[in-house]
């Protein structure tokens, strides 16, 4: 399919859903770089103010603030994220992710998934990005389907070197849920 | 005709109803709650994912698990549930409730809170009323309650929050999502439910209207064209083919209720069209009357909570239940939730809107 039409031509959140370079770099939630190099941290894509603070509740560390009111932008104190992950399936909006970039050969993405079927420790996936766009094959290191965190199960993903900051959603091969384009 | 009577009569078994029928209770009152479907919860009950809101006051929860929170909280408090019954009528001393059989009932109440939530809009267009043409409440009645998938490829008309969770939702019940079609240049709900269909492939096609619909016997294919700023046709036009349109393109407050009573009505379009005007917590210009929730003017399910609970609160303790300063404190903090509910960019206008409908009622 082709792109938005209309004037409209820039794709950003409020334009196609799609966090820009720009709009990525002024959330309050994603880490630096060095950060991220340092190892696993919780990477929040939440940009807008909407009433909602699971997030901050959640976090065993005390690394994510909201405070008041209820529409701030969660804030992240990346030097106090451990990246344990608890925050990634209470976030309503699905937007929390932990990336890990501190290996040399791969990245490191967990990721919510509410979609069936569940992948296994070891599949090959189909690893998409913020576009929707198949940016390459992900390896599945983990899957958790804890009680706490509800039905929304967290897939831990090794994924091409640079890739990180991009992968942002997988489609198990052969599953028709996600369109190809 | 069989009669009942009680002290608290809530019209409406959502969020809202729930949430003031709780409130009475907790206070001592007698409440009596009268729903129209199976089973109590409202719209939650077909709310399969997570819900925004405070973290402390259930958000992070699916609202069907709400559904059920609430409900068994209020059975717990001696609320009686009364489910399949609609309000047919009014008379000055009484409510008439038909149950599915047509039986009537009459129930008596010293107090009433009208929780009767909202209807969806729709949009006309040729072809909108083939078959394969649906609401969102529609498609998520039958995907998330009935487990019935509504199509095999699905555009979606409108991308409110509706329109962008309902989307997902289809997704996750295997159907494909064509698109998301949206006649302003932005799309209208919260770019993190926007994110989640876009990161898997469903494009929100801005700046663009459905023109018609075709299809022999059933929904075939949609032409859409691209519309300017002011919503009028510019020219170019997008055939897609898809077996089933889904219209999320609004809601309205469902009013009848308050209209039989002959509540003082305003209207408000940033509210979702006529409202019953109300004071600060709640009643209606009929003394007696309380509204909360969409049937007060459409928001979300956290504010329904928390005007449900003020109506509640405000019923009881009109009644001699739970006066003092617990009672007040508990009041002032449930408007002070309120007011934050509705700061940011998406709430500023319902704000502004909510003071209007009190401000008008003062002034009327």
């Amino acid at each position: 399919m082709k792109q938005d039409s209309g004037s409209a031509s820039a794709l950003n959140l409020r334009t196609a859903g799609i966090l820009d370079a720009c709009e990525l770099s002024e959330c309050s939630g994603v880490p630096s770089l060095r950060r991220l190099r340092q190892g696993p941290v919780a990477v929040i894509e939440c940009s807008e103010e909407i009433p909602c603070n699971p997030c901050e509740i959640s976090c065993p560390n005390g690394a994510i603030e909201v405070g008041r009111p209820i529409t701030n932008r969660p804030m992240l104190k990346s030097d106090q994220c451990s990246g344990c992950g608890v925050c990634i399936a209470k976030c309503p909006g699905l937007a929390i992710f932990v990336v890990d970039l501190s290996a040399e050969t791969e990245d490191i993405v967990s990721l919510p998934y509410e979609m069936l079927p569940i992948p296994q420790v070891g599949e090959i996936v189909d690893v998409l990005n913020r576009e929707g766009n198949l940016v390459g094959p992900g390896k599945v290191a983990q899957v958790a389907t804890s009680y706490g965190n509800d039905r929304t199960t967290v897939v831990t993903l090794a994924v091409d070197k640079g890739q990180g900051m991009h992968v942002r959603a997988l489609r198990v091969k052969g599953a028709e849920y996600a369109q190809q384009r | 005709m069989k009669y009942r009577e009680t002290e608290i009569l809530v019209v409406g078994g959502g969020p809202a109803g729930l949430s003031a029928a709780i409130e009475a209770a907790d206070r001592g009152a007698g409440v009596l709650l009268v729903d129209e479907q199976k089973d109590p919860g409202g719209q939650l009950v077909k709310q399969i994912h997570k819900f925004f809101g405070s973290g402390r006051h259930g958000a992070g929860t699916r609202g069907i698990d709400l559904a059920t929170q609430l409900a068994s909280k209020a059975q717990k408090l001696g609320v009686q549930l009364l489910q399949g019954m609609s309000a047919v009528g009014v008379f000055e001393d009484s409510v008439i409730f038909s149950d599915r059989d047509g039986s009537l009932f009459r129930f008596r109440a010293s107090r009433g809170i009208i929780a009767t939530g909202a209807s969806e809009k729709a949009v006309a267009f040729p072809g909108w009323t083939l078959p394969g043409v649906i609401t969102a409440g529609a498609a998520q009645t039958f995907v998330n309650l009935y487990r019935v998938v509504v199509g095999q490829k699905v555009l979606v008309i409108g991308s409110g929050n509706v329109g962008l969770i309902v989307a997902y939702q289809l997704l996750q019940a295997g159907s494909e999502v064509a698109g998301i079609v949206e006649m302003r240049p932005e799309i209208g709900g919260w770019g993190v439910h926007a994110s989640k269909v876009r990161r898997l492939g469903v494009q929100i096609l801005t700046g663009m209207s459905v023109k018609e619909v075709r299809g022999r016997d059933c929904v075939e294919e949609i032409v859409l064209c691209t519309v300017d700023q002011d919503g009028t046709p510019s020219g170019e036009e997008r055939i897609i083919t898809v077996d089933t349109v889904c219209l999320a393109v609004g809601l309205s407050p469902r009013i009848e209720f308050p209209q039989w009573l002959g509540c003082r009505m305003g209207f408000s379009a940033s509210l979702g069209g006529y409202v019953p005007l109300h004071n600060s917590v709640m009643e209606t210009a009929v003394p007696g009357w309380f509204v909360a929730g969409d049937a007060a003017g459409v928001e979300e399910a956290s504010t329904a909570i928390e005007e449900g609970r003020l109506a509640g609160i405000a019923a009881a303790t009109s009644l001699g239940y739970g006066k003092g300063t617990t009672c007040e404190e508990e009041i002032r903090e449930i408007r002070e939730s309120l007011n934050e509910l509705r700061l940011g960019p998406f709430g500023r206008e319902r704000k502004r809107a909510k003071e209007r409908v009190v401000s008008e009622y003062e002034t009327g």
